[in-house]
């Protein structure tokens, strides 16, 4: 077996054992990626060999020194919006084309701590908007299943690099889907965590009162490894809270466990292949003693809308600091006046999708809308808050699709973005409440496209989530 | 102008006296080197977030508690939005809708009289980088980004130049007592922007405009009284005033338009999503105002009750936090308080220059001289002199009035030796004195108290001169 087709844990315990050595295991996905990224999938951005392989050393040393952590020696990639100060960290924009950052985002440090080694950063939408990771400035992300599709989005780059072996794992971000609808798409497993439980400082901002950031990775117990090790309160950031996450707690059976199914995940908008497959999952946690309990979250018909609506808000307030004053071209400079010289940078510097968000931010934050739409979809905010505490007085879990189909073409263009938007219908909510969600592939069937089912629970459930989400995964195997 | 009355609100700006900024941990030094106190949050950086001082947010509270206000248990930071190159974020962390502080007055002398000028409310904030134009280029020095601020809003109740001073001073000189803030104008650390408008009495109020660059007391009286006459000349010669911004030149003396209403940003205000609301325990904000030092109001009328200081001294005493902290200790180590009162006034204050420190002198040798001048000890000319050579160099007075025999000498037969001396070398003195001429007497004090080196009882030598001359 080729040793780019190992799960972490087993790279984990090959590296103790020393059957390789951290360097030559970042070498094996090192070249792996060199020889397949730039004719197959498109997912890396920058890298660099220097960077990983020092780290791959540093992590040998611990690991002959003994006690290393357990992702000593791992190889992963990060999310190019997640700042390091040994590769570029560009957001896939081209109003930060060649910004390095003078600093490493929490999660970074803290993975750096435990001796992981960085592959090199990944594709995606740019800022995190779309669902599709063809709005980045750079380059065109495929599906390692089907170059012709796309990986889902934003955080393509990731789940592609994930679901084709080019890193045992990865990180994304998810601010309304961004983690687990790629995840879905390229059939991986990708974790969105409670609202704060992995400190944002580093993450560039994209709508700060729902940007997470999250673990891709081949499996839950995976996903679980890695979480653990980069969930911890961090004074750097405010609103980061603390949920201990011990790997062992993650494995188990699901007896008793009540299973929500709520009929506003199931709508007409999902395709009947997905709904078969996730109700179908269904059946198999019925078959291992968990109890399906019908519950209602009436408030997800606003759901989506109120998110456009908070995180283009948001969005508009975070990405005005790129106003070719410190970043971007500065093609303005020949402007005759300050706001000129503004719209120049700033016109040049996005691209279509962030200058739509950046519009609809401004609008609704207005003197004269802001009581009829920001005001208003913050007030939805409260109600699917409201919903989903009331769901889970009934249930422990909440079992949907992840997005209402498969991976679609590259090349479908919409000319209409609001339908594009509805189709974040399954994830949004589980943002606008804070809550953990986890994305895992259905059942592997010998043809056809992955598809992505979503468990989320109630803050801080990440065991049981990911408890969940294993036992489902040894269930099919 | 006759038949006009001009109405006043201030917003004052205040630098918050902490080590580090409000939501990083550079240091706030002013006059460093431009952008030497900086760091990713301060400046903007991408991926990076504020998390709020506590210092900061126990200065505001205190500041609050000086000011009479009510401070909020919940309130909450809101982001500003407006593109300015000083503005690394491009949106300022200010609070909106839930201000810290609400309420609140300052009581003034207007005309003798006692006027209450109302709070309407205090918030914090961070301030902006600096722009510095050189060489027909514009750079950003972000020193000052970050730096915690609040601005404290007046209700529009003043209604004179004089008042809008009075107001400020005793702003200042309660923030400065309370320890919130070094309220240096020149330095920046105290702003004050003006909101006047002027209007017939019994009248609505008129349209205001908003005075800005106002960098001193006295341009800021000068700006006052500018605007207000300009105002009341635009609407006499008919026309209206314009709502907008207005900039005072300091060469001039005047106002000039800097920008109308209609072209004023909306600044898109929303709850800023990187902090949590501020919540305040009442228990946490008893503990505050515990420890706020007594005002200058409050130690005025304190030092009348307990030492007898007349107000006019308190008031003198209460300018600096300095005079009034030194005046306690020497008041509390010393028999005779309200004597320390007078040497503060009628002598530290005299020789005291800018920069100088009232603590070159221990209070304890301060309290020693008023001891010895009031159990008579020494004279009062011999005080004088103490306390001068004290303040070249410092040293302990009784130990130098019993070593150098300085000591007043109050014994009757001692002066009366050096009175009958004085008598004998002062011919021309006693025969005008003789002759009707009654002021020759203080030539003859003063040769006696020369006799004694300036020792003895002045009080007993004015009776022994006019006993011995009676009977020669």
């Amino acid at each position: 077996m080729n040793i780019t087709e190992r799960s972490l844990k087993d790279h984990a315990l090959a590296l103790r054992r020393g059957e390789y050595s951290a360097e030559e295991l970042c070498e094996a996905y090192f070249s792996k990626i060199q020889k397949e990224d730039p004719v197959r999938y498109s997912a890396f951005l920058d890298m660099s060999h220097e960077v990983t392989v020092k780290q791959a050393r540093r992590a040998d040393r611990l690991l002959r020194q003994g006690d290393a952590p357990l992702l000593c020696g791992i190889p992963y990639a990060a999310k190019d919006n997640i700042c390091t100060k040994d590769l570029k960290t560009t957001a896939a924009s081209n109003i930060l084309r060649d910004h390095i950052p003078p600093y490493d985002a929490t999660a970074i440090e803290l993975l750096k701590k435990q001796g992981a080694a960085l592959l090199g950063k990944t594709n995606m939408d740019e800022f995190a908007m779309g669902s599709t990771s063809k709005s980045s400035a750079f380059k065109e992300t495929a599906n390692p299943k089907d170059k012709r599709l796309t990986p889902g989005g934003s955080s393509g780059g990731s789940a592609c690099a994930v679901s084709a072996g080019l890193a045992p794992f990865a990180l994304g971000s998810d601010t309304g889907g961004s983690v687990r609808q790629p995840a879905s798409f390229c059939g991986c497993v990708g974790i969105c965590p409670t609202y704060g439980a992995v400190s944002r400082y580093g993450l560039i901002a994209f709508a700060s009162s729902l940007d997470r950031i999250g673990v891709l990775a081949r499996s839950c117990a995976d996903g679980a490894l890695v979480l653990s090790a980069i969930c911890k309160r961090d004074k750097r950031d405010a609103t980061s809270l603390s949920l201990s996450l011990s790997p062992d707690e993650c494995i188990g059976g699901v007896a008793g466990l009540r299973l929500g199914i709520a009929e506003e995940l199931f709508s007409d908008a999902v395709s009947s292949k997905v709904k078969d497959a996730v109700l179908k999952a269904a059946e198999v946690y019925r078959s291992m003693g968990a109890e399906l309990v019908s519950v209602s979250l009436p408030s997800l018909r606003y759901a989506t809308e109120a998110y456009y609506i908070i995180s283009s808000a948001e969005a508009s307030s975070n990405l005005a600091r790129y106003d070719g004053i410190r970043f971007g071209s500065r093609s303005g400079e020949s402007a005759s006046s300050m706001d000129e010289f503004y719209k120049i940078n700033r016109s040049e510097g996005f691209g279509k999708e962030v200058k739509r968000r950046i519009m609809l931010g401004t609008f609704v934050l207005s003197a004269g809308s802001y009581d009829d739409y920001y005001k208003k979809a913050l007030s939805v905010r409260e109600l699917v808050k409201a919903d989903y505490r009331k769901a889970f007085e009934r249930c422990d879990l909440i079992l949907s699709p992840t997005s209402p189909t498969t991976a679609y073409p590259l090349l479908r263009e919409s000319d209409d973005p609001t339908a594009v938007y509805a189709e974040d219908l399954c994830t949004v909510s589980q943002s606008l409440a804070g809550i953990p969600a986890v994305s895992l592939p259905c059942e592997k069937r010998s043809a056809g496209l992955p598809i992505g089912m979503q468990l989320c629970g109630p803050a801080l459930s990440e065991s049981l989530l990911l408890r969940a989400g294993t036992a489902y995964e040894e269930a099919i195997k | 102008m006759r038949g006009y009355e001009t109405v006043i609100g201030l917003e004052v700006h205040v630098e918050l006296k902490t080590r580090t900024k409000i939501f990083c941990s550079c240091p706030t030094d002013f006059g460093a080197e431009p952008n030497s106190q900086v760091c990713p949050v301060c400046l903007g950086l991408p991926g990076t977030l504020p998390v709020l001082n506590k210092k900061a947010v126990e200065l505001a509270v205190r500041a609050g508690l000086s000011l009479n206000s009510s401070i909020a248990k919940h309130s909450k930071f809101d982001r500003k939005n407006y593109f300015y190159p000083d503005l690394p974020k491009a949106y300022q962390i200010s609070q909106f809708d839930m201000p810290l502080c609400t309420g609140g007055y300052i009581e003034i002398d207007s005309d003798g009289e006692r006027k209450r000028i109302g709070i309407t409310r205090i918030h914090m904030e961070e301030d902006a980088g600096k722009l510095l134009h050189r060489d027909g280029a514009t750079l950003i020095d972000c020193n000052r980004c970050g730096i915690p601020l609040i601005e404290i809003v007046s209700e529009p109740h003043m209604s004179s130049a004089a008042e809008a001073v009075a107001y400020l001073k005793k702003l200042r000189q309660a923030l400065l007592f309370a320890g919130v803030s070094d309220c240096k104008m020149n330095e920046g650390s105290l702003r004050c922007d003006v909101n006047l408008s002027v209007r017939r009495p019994g009248e609505p109020l008129g349209t205001r405009c908003e005075l800005k660059n106002l960098n001193s007391f006295k341009f800021i009286e000068k700006a006052i009284e500018y605007e207000s006459k300009r105002q009341i000349e635009v609407i006499e010669a008919g026309g209206e005033i314009v709502q907008e911004t207005r900039r005072f030149e300091e060469s001039s003396g005047r106002t000039f338009s800097m920008r109308k209403k209609e072209s004023q940003s909306d600044y898109r205000f929303f709850a800023e999503p990187d902090l949590p609301p501020l919540t305040l325990s009442g228990a946490y904000i008893e503990k505050v105002r515990a420890s706020l030092p007594l005002l200058p109001d409050e130690r005025v009328r304190m030092y009348k009750e307990r030492y007898g200081v007349p107000v006019s001294d308190g008031e003198v005493l209460t300018q600096e936090v300095e005079f009034a902290d030194y005046f306690e200790e020497c008041a509390r180590l010393t028999r005779y308080p309200k004597s320390a009162a007078n040497v503060i006034l009628s002598e530290l204050l005299g020789i005291i220059g800018p920069g100088d420190s009232l603590y070159r002198i221990a209070p304890a040798h301060v309290a020693a001289v008023c001891n010895m001048t009031g159990d008579e000890t020494v004279n009062s000319a011999t005080a004088k002199k103490l306390i001068r050579l004290m303040w070249e160099e410092d040293f302990d007075p009784e130990e130098r009035v019993a070593r150098e025999g300085l000591a007043q000498i109050n014994d009757e037969k001692a002066v009366r030796a050096f009175v009958i001396s004085a008598i004998s070398k002062c011919e021309k003195a006693v025969a005008d004195y003789k002759n009707g001429k009654e002021t020759a007497i203080r030539s003859i004090i003063g040769k006696a108290m020369g006799e004694s080196r300036g020792r003895a009882n002045p009080t007993v030598v004015a009776s022994l001169v006019y006993e011995e001359l009676q009977i020669l």
